[in-house]
């Protein structure tokens, strides 16, 4: 499976990803100013070369990061982990990849995207005996747009508008808009991040979640996220985000924890499929 | 107006927000290690009139040629902290990187007649195919790949908008402002819903 893993960590960082690649374009139909048309433009001949090419869409390739939803009976669990850190260190050889893996004391980059805790990987069980590797590497320029707002809870759903687009306000052009913005809301200060992170990044573009009321607060963000006019790149324009999307757990009655993650237009994504007889697909 | 230029730049002073630039000739890469590194211990090659990119390039070898496979812009205003004695010691004449840089930039933009200027952030693969070749670099071996100084042989490299210019204009905060009025209005309107 480590070749499989391989060429989806390729093609997540030399292809973007349809959905993202539908909605830029349409972005620039749309939009109605001169300087955020030079900059779309600018994106679409970008991921044309990346493809035609095969190299990086982004020169960060990102933080390698992978989230596993895996049966409790899937037969390769043992070998899971290990293959993925394998995986990471021929991609970037092969690809290749930026070393983005820096020890935070001793400021040294570790030159092949692993160390501790590194490539991060999140794990999920559920029933079956598959497994779905989805594999997202993260640039840094996002994520430090990321934010955590431990709220108290008597502002309610007003109170989380209000503070995601002051959010999408206060990033500007630094996560290089046009964005995807996932918004998790309850659980605790870290499942908040993790719902926001999955809300991002693992959901496609256009996509509304199942319950309704949900659905409306994505709309309704998505509309007031373009009216601010940040545009791309913070130079102005009608395209500020390319969608929002939320997900949601419940809450601690004394907590209403907000996380927000800001995925760039470069949203690199692939999944690898693996059923419980050894077959791997690369989706 | 868009303006074809080749490295030197001598008279930066002439571009304005809203100009388009493609340059070709030599860029030279400083991140943030890069800035700190050239303060402290001077400059290993002539920055006068120079293009300095903020970027941190995925460059690999091949058959012994160093190859650049990515090279798009990193976020400015990280460098805020040391723009302004960059541009007074060594006299750069186009900052270019994305997200804009602050006031301190803008003044020292302003004293010594540079320009700020963006690159499309992400754009990795179109950067990689206007750089044609890798002229030197300089501490690769302390600072990796990501924050070595490298100087690229680049042709047409662009679009470079001239965000910010000698004159004391910034297009980031002609945005923020018209983006702040959105934002009232907008927290105005949500705090009016039933």
């Amino acid at each position: 499976m480590i070749d499989e893993i391989v060429e989806a960590i390729r093609r997540a960082e030399t292809q973007l990803s349809e959905d993202t690649v539908e909605a830029l374009k349409k972005a620039y139909e749309k939009e109605t100013n001169e300087m955020a048309k030079t900059q779309l433009k600018a994106i679409i001949e970008n991921f044309t070369i990346a493809r035609k090419e095969s190299l990086p869409i982004c020169q960060d390739t990102g933080l390698q990061t992978f989230f596993i939803d895996m049966g409790y009976d899937f037969p390769y669990r043992a070998e899971l982990k290990n293959a993925i850190v394998e995986a990471v260190r021929r991609a970037t050889k092969e690809v290749p990849l930026r070393p983005n893996a820096v020890h935070p004391f001793l400021h040294k980059n570790s030159g092949d995207n692993t160390g501790r805790f590194v490539p991060y990987i999140h794990w999920e069980l559920r029933e079956g005996d598959d497994a779905i590797i989805h594999v997202i590497p993260k640039g840094g320029g996002s994520e430090n747009m990321s934010g955590l707002y431990m709220l108290p809870p008597g502002v309610g759903i007003k109170g989380i508008k209000k503070t995601v687009i002051e959010h999408i306000f206060k990033s500007g052009g630094k996560p290089c808009p046009p964005t995807i913005i996932g918004v998790g809301i309850g659980g605790g200060a870290d499942l908040a991040l993790t719902l926001a992170k999955k809300a991002a990044i693992l959901r496609p573009i256009g996509s509304r979640h199942e319950e309704e009321f949900v659905a409306k607060l994505e709309d309704e963000l998505y509309e007031m996220a373009n009216k601010l006019g940040i545009g791309p790149m913070g130079l102005g324009g009608d395209t500020t985000v390319l969608d929002v999307h939320v997900e949601y757990a419940h809450r601690h009655p004394a907590t209403l924890p907000l996380g927000i993650v800001t995925q760039c237009w470069a949203n690199r994504k692939r999944k690898v499929h693996i059923d419980a007889n050894g077959r791997v697909e690369v989706i | 107006m868009e303006y074809h230029e080749k490295t030197p730049i001598l008279d930066a002073r002439k571009y304005r927000v809203g100009d388009v630039i493609y340059i070709t000739g030599e860029v030279v890469l400083a991140r943030d290690e890069a800035h700190k590194k050239l303060l402290e211990e001077g400059a290993p090659l002539d920055l006068k009139g120079a293009v300095i990119y903020h970027c941190g390039p995925v460059v690999t070898k091949v058959n012994g040629e160093w190859k650049v496979i990515a090279a798009g812009p990193t976020t400015s205003i990280r460098m805020e902290i040391f723009e302004d004695k960059f541009i007074e010691k060594f006299h750069p004449a186009i900052i270019v990187g994305k997200g804009g840089m602050g006031e301190k930039t803008l003044k020292a933009l302003k004293e010594h007649g540079a320009v700020y200027a963006a690159y499309t952030g992400g754009c990795g693969a179109l950067a990689a195919e206007r750089i044609k070749s890798v002229k030197e670099v300089h501490f690769l071996e302390e600072l990796g790949i990501p924050e070595a100084v490298w100087v690229f042989n680049v042709e047409e490299f662009g679009p470079l908008v001239v965000t910010m210019d000698s004159h004391g204009n910034s297009i980031y905060d002609e945005v923020d402002k018209k983006a702040r009025s959105n934002l009232d209005s907008l927290l105005k309107k949500i705090e009016g819903e039933s």
